[in-house]
């Protein structure tokens, strides 16, 4: 499973010479001038940022990212932005194209006309030029405890934790995340309210809810169930459509909203049901961590 | 951080959004012909008022006419929010209130009936 | 080179001018108005019935004008449209799982369709519409 955090340090520029040469095919393929409007933004001189417009050949079958690793390389290669697989798997080269968040490596040229504008994700810090500052987002994954916290500890001299099929099925799309942010940048509550922990910390801590061998429910509550957990969200479902991952993180919140009003009424309005809460702070109060 | 009593207002929008979904349509249909002019024959007095008049006619109006107030009070808060009004306090005390009180109203009406 | 990242902020007031999403979304939020403005409606209508059978019968008399008329078909519409986006939404906060697999989708949001449309035609037959 990938969830853990990405690379610490995607590269932040491409390497010499980047993938476009390699890409274009030999013979077959037409040519295209592309124009991007790439915004620019440099700490050490600029106030604000600006647009820079390129104009570039690139092959037709390229896709946005191509068409940045050979601005890079042919002409500006103070261009910074990150990338690293150039096939939807790394989640680094998340970026604005014509306003709607996209992996750049998945982003067609054929599928656009005009002149292409590529922005930095939007709701994060723009670090220089394409490359944002993800520190809010990797410190929100860290809150919800995206690991296993297995129910009962056993000697491995007694084997695996078993899964059956079905009780994988039930948490596997949750788990097909690549933390590319794209669904940080898709949701408005998440920019309106940059404290709101998000679509994909709070989609990760619902896939390992739903793991048979995990038991860190009640802890991951204590951030879920906050005002700035799920409670944020008000279902706009933009995340789930700009997901390259197809991991749905509309839906993961949605059924936390509703365990998580179960969890409220068994606290509060069962007798006896108080306990569960009280539990939960006395095992954060022996917690070392 | 503390976890958040959210659930209380979210529980009966979520019911109240369920039964505008089931619900409203067809009763505002209902209405509408008799907007038009043509009353549907079970919009009489008579049969209003034997239908309202009955234990379980109160209920299903009562829950219907409540949960739908919630519902649309919560989603309108929501609402103003995100149209930039970032009094939230404000907006959720006025609705929630208009919300009970119309309810309170309704359950008034219904036991004189 | 120190760090000093430039923070783009979200326009508060007119954010979901960005993205035809975000205005798909607004206008599933706007519903609420017509909807609890004619829940305010059915209130006053109550009020109406309990007052007796001169004040119901003024009541519908009332509500054939024009105003009425399109007031009535902008909540007719958002009520519906309300409903379309509720149905759909239920598979997602809601999934059923069958073994291994989950029950598709379109197939729990068509259920609702068949009940919604099941049911509005039972009350239509109850109030005598045919």
């Amino acid at each position: 499973m990938s969830n853990s955090p990405p690379r610490s340090q995607p590269p932040l520029a491409a390497p010499p010479g980047g993938a476009a040469a390699s890409l274009g095919r030999p013979g077959g393929s037409s040519e295209r001038l592309v124009q991007l409007e790439v915004l620019r933004y440099n700490p050490d001189t600029d106030t604000e940022a600006r647009f820079q417009r390129y104009e570039v050949v690139c092959q037709e079958e390229w896709v946005v990212l191509d068409a940045l690793n050979k601005i890079k390389a042919d002409i500006d290669p103070t261009l910074n932005y990150r990338w690293s697989c150039h096939m939807a798997v790394c989640g680094s080269c998340g970026m604005m194209i014509n306003g709607e968040p996209k992996l750049s490596c998945h982003a067609f040229l054929r599928e656009y006309e005009g002149v292409i504008r590529v922005e930095p994700l939007a709701h994060f810090p723009v670090e220089r030029d394409l490359v944002t500052a993800p520190d809010d987002f990797m410190e929100k994954l860290k809150r919800v405890k995206p690991y296993v916290i297995p129910k009962e500890k056993k000697p491995i001299s007694e084997g695996e934790y078993k899964q059956t099929p079905a009780q994988l099925m039930k948490f596997r799309q949750y788990s097909m995340c690549i933390n590319c942010m794209l669904c940080y940048a898709a949701c408005p509550q998440y920019g309106l309210t940059p404290t709101f922990i998000g679509p994909a910390a709070l989609t990760l801590a619902h896939r390992y809810n739903l793991d048979s061998r995990d038991g860190g429910r009640k802890e991951r509550q204590e951030i879920v169930a906050t005002h700035e957990g799920v409670w944020e969200c008000t279902f706009v479902g933009a995340c789930s459509e700009v997901c390259p991952a197809h991991v749905d993180p509309a839906s993961a919140l949605q059924q936390m909203k509703i365990t998580s009003s179960i969890d409220w009424i068994v606290e509060h309005l069962i007798p006896g049901g108080k306990s569960a809460r009280d539990t939960v702070s006395r095992e954060d109060a022996g917690d070392i961590s | 951080m503390a976890k958040s009593h959210k659930p209380v207002v979210w529980f009966p929008f979520a019911a109240g959004g369920t039964v505008i979904a089931f619900f409203i349509p067809v009763i505002v249909l209902l209405t509408f012909l008799a907007a038009l002019g043509h009353v549907p024959p079970g919009l009489s007095y008579e049969r209003m008022h034997a239908f309202a008049g009955s234990g379980l006619g109160k209920l299903i109006i009562f829950g219907v006419v409540a949960l739908s107030l919630w519902s649309s009070a919560h989603r309108l808060r929501c609402t103003c929010f995100d149209f930039g009004l970032r009094a939230d306090t404000l907006a959720a005390t006025v609705l929630y209130i208009a919300a009970i009180a119309g309810s309170l109203l309704s359950a008034v009406y219904l036991l004189q009936i | 080179m120190s760090r000093r990242p430039l923070v783009r902020e979200c326009p508060p007031t007119t954010w979901y001018f960005r993205q035809p999403r975000y205005l798909r979304y607004m206008s599933r939020e706007i519903t609420s108005i017509f909807v609890g403005a004619y829940c305010v409606l059915l209130v006053v209508g109550l009020q109406r019935l309990s007052a007796g059978p001169a004040a119901w019968e003024a009541f519908l008399l009332g509500l054939r004008s024009a105003d009425s008329i399109v007031f009535h078909l902008l909540a007719l519409a958002a009520a519906s449209y309300h409903a379309a986006t509720w149905f759909n939404a239920t598979q997602k906060a809601m999934p059923v799982q069958i073994g291994e697999d989950f029950v598709p989708g379109n197939l729990i949001s068509g259920a609702h369709y068949v009940a919604w449309a099941v049911l509005s035609a039972v009350i239509l037959y109850l109030a005598g519409v045919f």
